[in-house]
């Protein structure tokens, strides 16, 4: 950490992505997401800095894209610009199952309204990557929202500055207990 | 005189009695004599007449003929009523009189009313108050399709006609009224225009012409022959002159006679022109340019109607090409492109522009220099040169290069840890280094989701300080170099920063087109001879990816070398007369000569050191 150089130049998230935040996901306590939207519409799942898996150390014990007996995000495949065959997800469909080491079983959710482009497989053969670097090639998914609604999803989302809010009040609430 | 024969006149008459124009009877009459149209269509009506009565006179004089006993006198009698004037037996003073100049059923006027020069005249208005520039030009006509139904009909009437004297007319033989047509009003259009009116030319005046009121005729088609007319696309018509010619010949002529009179029926009006429209061939310009901006998109940057960025390279092109061509609209290609935030450096990057409707169409080498001049004066963000007129051929070469090619780029790059200039060693090293990358997410909106493997070939690197660096690298054309160097959420394997083991990212980019590249066409160079000793490079353009190089080394020797790709050369050293010695050189160290010894005998021989060589015999 010593090493590491103040950023004089905005980084490639910086640069191209918005950081937008869904917190408290399903009531459930502090499993924040980080939605990063590219200008050009498409979002990037991650898990926001706050999630309970990305504290305390602990490491990941399974990552597990079958959500359902009949639906494995795994199986998602586009085709063609227009992305063909992608599954369609609302806010609240599950995109995968987490455990750490703990035994704590975690579901990470889509957040955005639109198709599915790709999960990122590489978790599933190193899931310190999502320990590491929640926000970049920890990523979970990438979706595609549909041209009309780009703009309104992010209604539903809380801007950076509305999520650091919220990230103080939670330690203050933690103080006084 | 017409060159009309005795077995014409039945048909003459009976075309005339159905109410067909003077040159459609000359049509059926197979008259292929262009001068016999030109003339005024009253003259031709006269002599039509005359050649007709010469017959009814000869008949009175009792000579032979084939024709059957009774119908002169009827056929007389027909025409005494059409003209409602006399005839005079003898064959002389034969007075013309029309009753009220009536519409030919066949050509619908066309060859009536629009084959004097006072239409010319307005056709070559048309043309002129256009302002092309231009020493040629090709007429094209477009006439209803109820032409053809009409022709077929009275093709029928005087196939019986015809039948009944024993003599055959085939359909082929009967002139076409575009045809006869064309003969009239190109000559006319030429006399106004001055320049000769040919079958192939840049500049295309279309005259068309339409009929409403016999729009229906077609109808019928539809229902007796179904196959030959698709639904249309545009709802505009399904009548087309091909599907109804189609028609035409497979509808038998019982189908044909229930549905459609023989011989046409009579209109009213005649046909209407269409507005004069004049096409000029495009015109094709080349060049090559450098961008030097990084905030100058390729192409304009809209987005909900409201622009992004200012300028583009395409508009500061093409701006000057279209004022100095008079263009009407263009289409902008190049061989691959850059990001707005990308300098284009090196010898450029080559472009073509096909300009639409130019009015203006030749420029001497000296004006497209100008022309040039402009463009290059007209901003700082970019440059253009060897600016030339091409042929459209040249637009498919240079974008068959796309794939192919190297490319050269070079980068400012970002290190999360502080560096060392040993730590950039082993970049240098890397060869070939094949990469898997996924479509990068800022262009994943608009690309299919895929895997590309892309091969590095070479990297070099110059140290600047414990965060920075500049990367220079020759990679495979298609390279995605912004992901490579930051790993686009590690989509992009390996990445720089996979290399390096730390975060890096790219702060600029430029790309150096590359230099073996060439997509000229300069003109034939004159091979000088002369008695000086020094070889003279005279570069002899062959073809768009070829060149051949002539070195003079003395007065009886010149090496040739005959570039065909980016790695070979094709050398041939002339050394006598009859012999040729070629030289294919294949790799650095090896050269494959093959000495010409006569039409069916090479000697081959792989040159692999200085001092040997391989015979294979």
């Amino acid at each position: 950490m010593d090493e590491t150089e103040v950023r004089r130049t905005p980084s490639v998230i910086d640069r191209y992505f918005t950081r937008w935040y869904k917190t408290d996901l399903k009531g459930k306590p502090c499993e924040d997401h980080c939605i990063l939207q590219h200008s050009n519409r498409i979002c990037v799942i991650t898990l926001a800095e706050s999630h309970p898996l990305l504290q305390n150390g602990k490491a990941i014990e399974s990552i597990n894209y079958q959500i359902s007996a009949g639906c494995s995000r795994l199986q998602n495949k586009v085709s063609g610009k227009s992305k063909r065959g992608g599954q369609f997800l609302t806010e609240l469909a599950p995109l995968c199952r987490i455990k750490n080491s703990d035994g704590e079983e975690y579901t990470v959710y889509s957040c955005v309204r639109g198709r599915l482009l790709e999960v990122n497989e590489d978790i599933l053969t190193r899931p310190n990557l999502l320990l590491e670097k929640p926000s970049a090639e920890g990523y979970i998914a990438v979706l595609l929202p549909k041209f009309e609604e780009s703009k309104s999803i992010t209604d539903t989302l809380l801007t950076r500055a509305e999520y650091e809010d919220i990230l103080l009040k939670r330690s203050a609430v933690k103080v006084d207990q | 005189m017409l060159p009309l024969k005795d077995k014409d006149r039945p048909i003459a008459v009976a075309l005339l009695g159905a109410g067909c124009c003077p040159r459609c009877i000359l049509r059926f009459c197979c008259v292929s004599l262009q001068s016999a149209y030109r003339q005024p269509h009253e003259d031709i009506l006269f002599e039509l007449q005359r050649f007709i009565h010469e017959k009814v006179a000869d008949e009175s004089h009792g000579a032979t003929e084939e024709v059957p006993a009774d119908s002169p006198p009827c056929k007389k009698v027909r025409l005494e009523a059409e003209q409602g004037g006399e005839v005079h037996e003898g064959g002389e003073d034969i007075s013309v009189v029309e009753g009220k100049s009536k519409i030919c059923v066949v050509c619908l006027g066309v060859l009536q009313d629009f084959c004097d020069k006072d239409f010319a005249k307005k056709v070559a208005e048309a043309v002129t108050s256009e302002k092309y520039e231009f020493d040629s030009l090709v007429l094209s006509v477009s006439l209803p399709a109820q032409l053809s139904v009409r022709e077929h009909s009275a093709w029928l009437l005087i196939k019986t006609e015809v039948r009944q004297k024993g003599l055959c007319l085939g359909k082929d033989d009967v002139i076409q009224v575009k045809e006869a047509f064309k003969w009239i009003l190109q000559s006319l259009l030429s006399q106004q225009l001055g320049v000769p009116v040919v079958s192939k030319s840049p500049l295309e005046v279309s005259v068309g012409f339409t009929h409403p009121e016999t729009d229906g005729d077609c109808h019928f088609l539809a229902a007796a022959c179904s196959g030959c007319f698709k639904p249309a696309k545009n709802k505009l018509s399904v009548f087309t002159r091909m599907a109804v010619a189609k028609a035409l010949e497979r509808i038998s002529e019982e189908s044909f006679r229930r549905k459609f009179t023989c011989p046409p029926w009579l209109p009213a009006t005649k046909c209407t022109v269409q507005e004069v429209q004049c096409l000029h061939a495009p015109v094709f310009v080349a060049g090559r340019y450098n961008k030097f901006s990084r905030t100058l998109p390729q192409t304009p940057w809209v987005i909900d109607g409201e622009r992004r960025m200012e300028s583009s390279v395409e508009e500061l092109i093409t701006s000057p090409l279209i004022a100095s061509f008079q263009a009407e609209g263009f289409n902008f290609s190049s061989s691959g492109r850059e990001d707005v935030d990308v300098r284009t450096l090196g010898n450029g990057r080559p472009f073509a522009v096909e300009l639409l409707n130019p009015r203006r169409a030749r420029f001497s080498p000296a004006e497209v220099r100008k022309i040039q001049e402009a463009i290059n004066k007209s901003s700082d963000k970019i440059r253009v040169r060897d600016l030339q007129i091409v042929t459209r051929d040249a637009v498919g070469h240079m974008k068959e290069g796309e794939e192919e090619k190297t490319k050269s780029y070079s980068a400012l790059i970002w290190t999360h840890k502080a560096i060392e200039e040993q730590d950039l060693e082993f970049i240098n090293d890397i060869k070939d280094l094949g990469i898997a990358q996924k479509t990068p997410l800022r262009v994943l909106h608009r690309r299919p989701l895929a895997v590309r493997q892309r091969v590095i070939h070479t990297m070099a690197t110059r140290f600047r300080d414990d965060h920075h660096f500049y990367l220079q690298l020759r990679t495979q054309a298609g390279t995605y170099i912004k992901e490579f160097v930051h790993g686009d959420f590690g989509r992009t394997k390996p990445s720089l920063g996979d290399l390096m083991k730390t975060e890096t990212d790219i702060l600029e980019l430029d790309v150096e087109v590359g230099m073996c590249w060439l997509f000229y066409s300069i003109c034939l160079l004159p091979l000088y001879i002369s008695s000086s000793k020094w070889p003279t490079l005279v570069p002899l353009y062959l073809a768009i990816s070829h060149f051949l190089f002539a070195l003079y080394v003395s007065p009886s020797h010149f090496l040739f070398a005959l570039y065909v790709s980016p790695s070979h050369f094709l050398f041939a050293l002339y050394v006598s007369p009859s012999h040729f010695l070629f030289a294919l050189y294949v790799s650095p160290s090896h050269f494959l000569f093959a000495l010409y010894v006569s039409p069916s005998h090479f000697l081959f021989a792989l040159y692999v050191s200085p001092s040997h060589f391989l015979f294979p015999v």
